[in-house]
């Protein structure tokens, strides 16, 4: 600090000549353009704008001037010191901005490194389809019903029309429960939840029954003993072989897309009068365009209404059954059936992600 | 049912240029299943010929015997030399007419015929046998023309053996027995091209006569309602079958046997009704037609000796039982090489009674599966006479002017339905006339009924409304329509599956997914989100795995539901653990070149009910009251489904960022509390307990318990058995219970203070033996309602803690709902906590 009484110091006085004052400008400017990062430049801050720089020294001795010019002085002096200023903050808005992107340069990594380190879990594909097929029918109003799989022959044939001796109950391949005479079978077809359902509860009926089955089919490419069926059941009042045909058509769009369409070919089951096997279109089929054979379907044998304690003179029905294990192999090519109960991880890896 | 057109034709006028495929899809669209339809002409090319064998060579010293043969094919080969052939087959002799084909031919599969060295010999060219062919299964030698064909060597052998025809495949479902029979087929394809139908069965057939044929007692009308018979004396036993017989038989894959055997055949083949021949002079006195008794022997046809059943239907003589009835004859009155006198047998069986006796002595012969599906009690006497007239035109002999027949066949009940019942059913308006048109052109005799209400209230399947009802007789070969629905199905049969319009139904609102199943797709999506892969194994297991599993004697595990006819034979059991199957896939990823693998599966086990015996039997013609089901069902094995995970490898594998971590007794535990997260069970209902339980290292096994029951087990699997099943060292598992868990609680909302929360780290040095969850529990019983979270960041033990001890650091986070906590609360209630582990498990503050 100067104060008035100081010593008069005629070089000091000198430094308020606008010439100095230039000059100290464009010193400070110079060096600044000269600073090459961040840190350089703070670093001339304080040489020229600290307390110790020309800009400062000069200010203290407007002080020592003559009244008359010390505002012209200080005039001078502030100018100086606002293009500096101003210098600066222009030099370090372009340091901090070439810094900033020589960090991202800097920081630049490989992002193709494979970046595994938590290996994809999966469903099984048959789990998320009987899954989306429950979805399919939850939405249109129905429940999703189930049952067990070694359930009694009773409900698996008897109640299902297919008596002891009738040659249908040979065609179903079953696996009987030891010993002899146990009266217990592994489901040869969902249809045994048909019977638990309607046994349990009163129409309206509306159910979809996804799951397990066995028959004593030796594994190859297309048979296995455990496959999967969904089986839909309807007991209403007024149930036509068309409400049949418009929900088979509805769950063929779901599964093949919106140009699939059923067609039916007459058949027979026991638990059904009339019956009939139904294909499906599938547009996307792997080998071009085609009919695929499907399920089975029908309206319920009132025999088998009559078995469960549904009064036949009252309510109709329908029921149908595709296997899940089949119509997962059209739509997505697999072209062997052990590969779906083998467990190898690059199936469930590859086809039981998505939905 | 194999079939050739031309057969067909003698009974419907099928277009006579009808493509193949179209008539595929009229046979589709009845409801026969076409497994082939195949144009013989087209399945042998080059040239196909008739030849005369000229000499015959035996080759001895090779492994079985061979013949060179030449045979004349005439100008056929281009020289009119005798083609010099190798022969396996040795049905034959020189001056025998054989099929020949020649080098450049194909035969059916794409078997090309050359000239090539064999057996030391030449060999031009091959003999067929019809297998060859493509006409049947027969291989049991090659071809010997009959001495009717009147083709020459060097003829084109194809329109004598058929080869010009084309030859139906067709699968007929177990409910249309007539389907198996020319004359059922006809009739189906006469709707179908809508063209006349020549029924085979409408030719005259003179009645039983006064005097029977054979005397012929029926002791069971019930198993035998209807039994015909009639002799055909002075039979040339040397007569051979025509050829266009033989050949139909073989294109049916039946064998020919002799002349009396095959019209058998035949007339079975023609008009569905199975039949039997007799040599009449083998017969010793009367034929009793009756139940065999228990333990009585019988030696069939095919050389078994079989021992009947009091359930089994058998013909008998004076020296007992010569027929297995409807499914096969015996050996003691076959039709032999000399026989002369032949006794045809046309019946009526019970089918239920065939279908258990075939299945009893595994015989399902063509009469069996006929009988099984039905055959037209009305048949029988004009079947007797096409066999006699058969045999009396290519075997000579009279037939008796006697004809037996006891008759006990009961005429057919109408059946009433409403005429609009198919409409209603279907969804498609069907006239009644229409109705009645085709309820007729299946063969039903149809009469107006009276108006159902004033007749017959409420037994004829209708719900309400006044509508005409018809009084409808099913044709005798249909006795698969006995139900209204039955006649609804022949209706829109016939119309056309393809009118039936498409609409949707419209359900009433549901219940979407019950809690139980939204809570095992929400833990099979968090273990699949945590990285596992689900697998579903095939739940067939061995009785060793119990022991490699390690389970004691009396684990629960060990009971298991058997399978009387297992696919395999080692592995008869269903499991009663996911682990044992899973393990199994497991192996087979390792054999495959995974190394780091972490699978579950969510699915059933099975435990028997030990000593709940047989179910109560249960008719059909009512519901089973809730009492009888109950009983019924408590015979059915416990099936809870079951989660299991199993882990081997690196759980995090190593990279280019570094090592990787192998899987271990955490990470299964850590899954099962996952699933338990999942399943929506809060954690502070869990409880982890240390345990000893198989299969699992008794160090290294955690059990999990909900509201203090166990639910399951996870960690390390034992050392022993992961050598005794060969899995790699450390394989970890987990399995629980998801039928076990208490229902998904309503979870209070928690309350998210804003404020600050204050941490305190406490290292407590307690005893090795103390579990770290008590000492969990402990501080937060003891910190009160101000503790957030605990957790343990830190275990250590050392020389300067003292043997035997351990120090485990916690993170206390304390936090209030209402206001930043001071220094103060916050120490007081670590001190809190501190003091409840110090005073229940003996804790001191590391340091202090």
């Amino acid at each position: 600090m100067s104060y008035r009484n100081d010593p008069y110091d005629p070089k000091q006085v000198a430094l308020l000549d606008p010439a100095a004052l230039a000059e100290a400008v464009a010193d400070a400017t110079k060096a600044f353009e000269a600073a090459a990062d961040p840190d350089a430049l703070t670093a001339l801050r304080s040489v020229h704008l600290g307390d110790r720089s020309p800009v400062s020294l000069a200010r203290r001795e407007i002080g020592a001037l003559p009244p008359a010019a010390k505002s012209d002085a200080g005039k001078r002096v502030n100018e100086a010191r606002r293009a500096i200023e101003s210098a600066y903050a222009e030099r370090a808005e372009v340091v901090e901005r070439e810094q900033a992107e020589r960090v991202l340069v800097e920081e630049r990594v490989d992002v193709t490194l494979p970046y595994d380190r938590r290996p994809r879990g999966a469903r099984h594909p048959l789990s998320t389809l009987m899954e989306s097929i429950s979805d399919l029918f939850v939405g249109m109003g129905y429940e999703v019903a189930e049952g067990p799989e070694v359930d009694l022959e009773w409900v698996n044939f008897d109640a299902l029309n297919i008596p002891a001796d009738h040659p249908a109950r040979g065609l179903m391949d079953t696996f009987h429960i030891a010993p002899e005479g146990s009266g217990l079978v592994l489901r040869t077809h969902t249809s045994t939840v048909q019977t638990r359902t309607m046994l349990s509860r009163k129409p309206p009926i509306y159910v979809i029954v996804p799951g397990r089955v066995y028959r004593t089919d030796e594994i190859d490419a297309t048979h296995s003993p455990v496959f999967h069926q969904a089986e839909g059941l309807v007991v209403d009042k007024g149930i036509t072989m068309a409400h049949l045909r418009g929900t088979l058509d509805h769950f063929a769009r779901a599964m093949f897309g919106p140009e699939a369409k059923t067609r039916w070919r007459p058949h027979y089951f026991p638990f059904t009068e009339p019956s009939a096997e139904f294909d499906v279109w599938f547009p996307e089929h792997r080998d071009g365009p085609q009919w695929v054979e499907w399920g089975g379907c029908g309206m319920v044998n009132p025999r088998v209404l009559r078995a469960c304690g549904v009064d036949p003179e009252v309510y109709s029905g329908f029921a149908f059954g595709m296997g899940i294990d089949r119509t997962l192999m059209v739509r997505h090519g697999v072209s062997d059936i052990r590969h779906l109960f083998e467990g190898d991880v690059r199936f469930s890896r590859a086809l039981g992600t998505g939905a | 049912m194999r079939v050739s057109v031309s057969w067909l034709r003698e009974y419907v006028d099928l277009p006579a240029d009808l493509p193949t495929g179209d008539l595929e899809q009229a046979l589709v669209d009845l409801g026969i299943e076409v497994e082939s339809v195949v144009d013989l002409a087209e399945t042998v090319t080059g040239q196909l010929v008739v030849g005369e064998v000229r000499e015959i060579e035996e080759l001895t010293g090779f492994k079985k015997p061979i013949r060179f043969c030449r045979v004349d094919v005439g100008a056929a080969n281009g020289t009119g030399e005798p083609q010099e052939i190798v022969c396996g087959a040795r049905n034959f002799a020189p001056g025998d007419r054989v099929v020949v084909i020649l080098p450049g031919g194909v035969l059916p599969g794409g078997f090309a015929i050359g000239a090539r060295k064999t057996y030391g010999h030449n060999s031009a060219g091959m003999i067929c046998s019809a297998k060859e062919l493509g006409l049947g299964d027969d291989h049991s030698g090659i071809i010997v023309l009959g001495s009717d064909v009147t083709a020459k060597p060097g003829d084109d052998a194809r329109p004598v053996v058929g080869l010009d025809d084309v030859v139906l495949d067709l699968e007929i479902t177990p409910d249309r027995g007539y389907a198996l029979s020319l004359r059922g087929l006809a009739r189906e394809l006469s709707h179908a091209f809508d063209v006349p139908l020549r029924d085979p069965a409408l030719a005259p057939a003179p009645g039983g006569t006064e005097t029977p044929a054979y005397p012929v007692e029926v002791r069971d009308t019930v198993g035998c309602d209807r039994f015909t018979a009639r002799l055909v004396r002075g039979v040339d036993p040397t007569a051979p079958t025509p050829s266009w017989m033989q050949q139909r038989l073989v294109t049916a894959g039946i064998r020919s046997i002799s002349l009396p055997v095959d019209i058998t055949n035949y007339v079975m083949l023609e008009l569905g009704q199975p039949m039997h021949a007799f040599d009449a002079d083998r017969i010793a006195g009367p034929l009793v037609v009756r139940r065999a008794d228990a333990g009585e022997k019988l030696t069939t046809l095919d050389g078994v000796n079989r021992v009947l059943t009091g359930d089994d239907m058998v013909i008998c003589d004076d020296t007992g039982p010569i027929s297995l009835a409807a499914v096969m004859g015996g050996e003691t009155s076959e039709v032999v090489a000399g026989t002369t006198t032949v006794l045809f047998e046309a019946a009526h069986w019970d089918p239920a009674m065939v279908g258990r006796t075939a299945r009893r002595h595994k015989l399902f012969s063509e009469a069996a599966k006929r009988w099984e599906r039905g055959v037209d009690p009305a048949v029988a006497l004009v079947a007797l006479e096409r066999a006699v007239r058969l045999l009396a035109e290519h075997g000579g002999g009279t037939p008796s002017a006697e004809i037996l027949d006891i008759d006990h066949v009961r005429p057919r009940t109408p059946i009433s339905l409403p005429a609009d019942l198919p409409t209603r059913r279907v969804g498609v308006e069907y006239p009644p006339a229409r109705v009645v048109a085709l309820l007729e052109r299946v063969g039903c005799t149809v009469a107006q009924g009276a108006d159902r209400l004033s007749e017959d209230p409420g037994a004829v399947g209708v719900a309400s409304g006044v509508g005409t009802v018809l009084s409808v007789t099913p044709p005798t070969w249909r006795p698969d329509l006995t139900d209204p629905a039955d006649l609804v199905e022949e209706v829109v049969r016939l119309d056309g599956y393809d009118r039936v319009p498409s609409v949707l139904p419209t359900a009433p609102p549901g219940r979407g997914l019950t809690p139980r199943q939204r809570r095992r797709r929400a833990v099979a999506g968090s273990l699949a989100e945590r990285g596992y892969v689900e697998v579903l194994a095939h739940p067939f297991v061995s009785p060793e795995l119990a022991d490699q599993l390690g389970l004691p004697a009396d684990d629960p595990r060990r009971p298991a539901v058997r399978l009387a006819n297992p696919l395999s034979e080692e592995e008869p059991l269903l499991r009663t653990t996911l682990l044992g199957p899973l393990l199994g896939i497991l192996k087979r990823n390792l054999g495959r070149g995974h190394r780091d693998l972490a699978l579950y599966e969510i699915g059933a086990v099975f435990h028997p009910r030990l000593g709940a015996g047989s179910p109560p039997a249960m008719g059909v013609d009512r519901r089973p009251t809730d009492e009888e089901f109950a009983a019924a069902d408590a015979v059915v094995p416990a099936q809870p489904v079951h989660v299991a995970v199993v882990l081997s490898g690196d759980l995090d594998p190593a990279g280019w960022w570094g090592a990787g971590r192998p899987a271990g007794w955490a990470d299964a535990i850590e899954a099962a509390r996952d699933v338990l997260a999942a399943a929506g069970i809060p954690d502070e209902r869990v409880e982890v307990r240390a345990a000893e339980y198989a299969p699992w290292h008794p160090g290294r096994c955690a059990e999990l318990r909900v509201d203090g029951s166990v639910v399951g087990h996870a960690g390390e699997l034992h050392p022993v058995v992961v050598a005794a099943l060969e899995l790699p060292r450390r394989t970890s598992a987990m399995e629980l219970n998801l039928d076990t868990l208490p229902p998904t609680p309503v979870t209070p909302a928690p309350t998210v203070s804003g404020f600050p929360p204050a941490l305190i780290d406490v290292a407590l040095v307690v005893d090795e033996s103390v579990p770290a969850e008590q000492v969990r529990r402990a501080l937060e019983a003891g910190a009160g309602e101000l503790l957030e979270d605990v957790r343990l960041f830190d275990v250590y033990s050392g020389a300067q803690l003292g043997a035997g001890r351990r120090s485990l650091a916690y993170k206390l986070t304390f936090r209030a709902p209402d206001r930043t906590l001071t220094v103060e609360e916050a120490v007081a209630a670590r001190d809190a906590a501190v003091a409840v582990a110090a005073e229940r498990l003996g804790a001191t503050l590391r340091g202090a």
